[in-house]
């Protein structure tokens, strides 16, 4: 099983890569599409991919990014999140995860508490995002703050590291009770 | 004397008030959109008769208008109750609709069918049993025939507001029956469509949906089949295209081969072909708990344990299609959910065996 690790390998020029993992591909689609659309420098490369381990024989630029999307509404994705973050070498929390939960806006159809996403991200130190990927304005917006991260997290923008970024988002959220 | 004449023309005129009142109300149903097209399709009232009738009028006095065309063409009973299977044909979806199967008995033959031969024998079952009781026919495309009931009893007359429809294909061992109110007729109208066809048994499926066309596409295994799928001669790699096609270089799919599989999977199981629409599937679970440690207050337990789960969606087959692709589900999905079309119905017991 191979693991994903930050910097095995080098930098392609001006390039940023962020892979989104998940189990429901039109999500993940429609949410690379968005990106795409957002006007950027860099050039934004969008892998995707249901669960991790990656398939080991294919050449991949260096991955900048992880995004790992639960979907409230289903168990089967939290499960598979949990299962594809075994693969991930543990430098990447340094600030290159981020979890994205979808779905919140219809609350009858949750299946999964928001404690438990809560929690999940937490535990892996990584800043947790809310947005309901089905609705189109809502995908835009977070599609511009996952570029933006994205930026910062392959360095693109001077003077912010992966790092500082999750420091940043870590300190505006409240303390959790283990970190009191 | 004078006294019974009197009662006499009583009796007609007041048979003519629940005819016209009858008619009042079918034609109040019709949309007004479709109000012309059914008139035309029951083609009782001449082209000159409805040239007259203004259609732009408020609905109330345009159908007070045709009810007095109808009373003058001296319209019975009989042509209001077609006007209510033409408006039932269009409306077909408002209604669920219940499939039952018919079988001969061992040795029988194929009797020569005669469709005037069933209408008359299917009229005069029900005519025995109940005495009060409308009956009516129209012929519809592919050897269709629906029929019509009001029912009524032996002492009360038939009421016209809650019939049933049934649709009969002739020489063929299905029948559609919309879901009536009147359970308590349904063993006699299994009776009379059994004989009056020649079979020998008659046993409802467990398969129910508004969609009458669609139940007919399953029972008859008129919609896609699956053997198609495999000497098909279009590559799998070329049908698949479609869902990439419009695909910016700069995604990535990570997990190519396990989608191609998944696809690969659905289509087989699926087909190429626009699904028959359900609208629901219903399992019924009853299972006795079971387990290695013994002891526990449900081990001692009689009373198997019961669990119904729902599906519904505005087209079922559809949407479970589309699991497995989406991502929701793994593919191949559980038999139990894809056996529907193939085992014609939509509403499972399962037992422990």
């Amino acid at each position: 099983m191979s693991v994903l690790r930050p910097l095995d390998k080098l930098p392609g020029l001006n390039t940023a890569t962020i892979l989104l993992v998940g189990t429901e591909d039109a999500l993940l689609q429609q949410l690379a599409d968005a990106m795409l659309k957002e006007d950027c420098t860099s050039e934004l490369k969008v892998h995707l991919a249901k669960s991790l381990p990656l398939p080991s024989n294919v050449n991949r630029p260096r991955i900048d990014l992880i995004v790992f999307v639960v979907n409230l509404h289903s168990k089967h994705s939290l499960r598979n999140v949990e299962e594809s973050l075994h693969h991930v070498d543990a430098t990447f929390f340094l600030g290159k995860v981020s979890f994205l939960a979808t779905g919140a806006g219809r609350e009858s159809h949750c299946s999964i508490h928001r404690n438990t996403v809560v929690k999940l991200a937490r535990t892996y130190r990584s800043p947790l995002l809310f947005c309901d990927l089905e609705i189109g304005d809502f995908r835009v917006t977070m599609a511009q703050r996952l570029v933006r991260m994205l930026q910062i997290c392959a360095g693109h923008v001077p003077s912010v590291s992966a790092l500082n970024l999750l420091s940043l988002l870590q300190s505006s959220e409240n303390p959790s009770l283990e970190d009191l | 004397m004078r006294r019974e004449l009197a009662g006499d023309v009583g009796r007609a005129k007041e048979m003519d008030e629940t005819v016209s009142e009858f008619f009042r109300r079918t034609i109040l149903k019709i949309p007004m959109t479709e109000m012309m097209t059914i008139l035309k399709t029951w083609n009782f009232l001449s082209e000159n008769q409805l040239q007259t009738v203004n259609f732009r009028q408020r609905k109330e006095s345009l159908v007070q208008d045709l009810v007095l065309l109808c009373e003058e063409n001296r319209a019975s009973l009989k042509d209001a109750a077609l006007l209510d299977i033409i408006y039932t044909q269009f409306h077909r979806h408002q209604k669920v609709w219940d499939v039952f199967q018919m079988s001969k008995g061992p040795g029988e033959d194929i009797d020569l069918f005669d469709m005037e031969q069933f209408k008359s024998s299917f009229k005069k079952i029900l005519k025995r049993a109940l005495k009060n009781v409308t009956v009516s026919f129209r012929d519809a495309e592919e050897n269709a025939v629906w029929i019509r009931i009001a029912w009524g009893t032996q002492y009360r007359k038939p009421n016209q507001y809650k019939p049933a429809y049934v649709v009969y294909y002739s020489q063929t061992p299905y029948a559609f029956t919309s879901s009536s109110q009147l359970k308590s007729n349904l063993p006699l109208l299994g009776q009379a469509l059994t004989i009056a066809s020649k079979h020998h048994q008659i046993v409802k499926m467990d398969l129910r949906s508004r969609y009458l066309d669609s139940l007919k596409a399953i029972v008859f295994k008129q919609y896609n089949q699956t053997f198609e799928t495999h000497n098909s001669t279009t590559p799998l790699q070329e049908r698949s295209l479609g869902l990439d096609i419009n695909m910016d270089s700069r995604i990535i799919h990570e997990n190519k081969i396990e989608k191609e599989r998944v696809q690969r999977v659905t289509q087989e199981i699926f087909g190429d072909y626009p699904q028959p629409r359900l609208e629901f599937a219903q399992y019924k679970l009853e299972t006795k708990f079971k387990s290695d440690l013994n002891g526990g207050i449900l081990a001692e337990r009689e009373e198997p344990l019961r669990c119904l789960v729902k599906f519904s969606s505005p087209h079922l087959l559809e949407a479970l299609k589309s699991l497995a692709p989406a991502g929701i589900a793994d593919a191949p999905l559980s038999p139990l959910l894809t056996c529907i079309p193939n085992k014609g119905m939509n509403y499972f017991k399962i037992r422990d065996k």
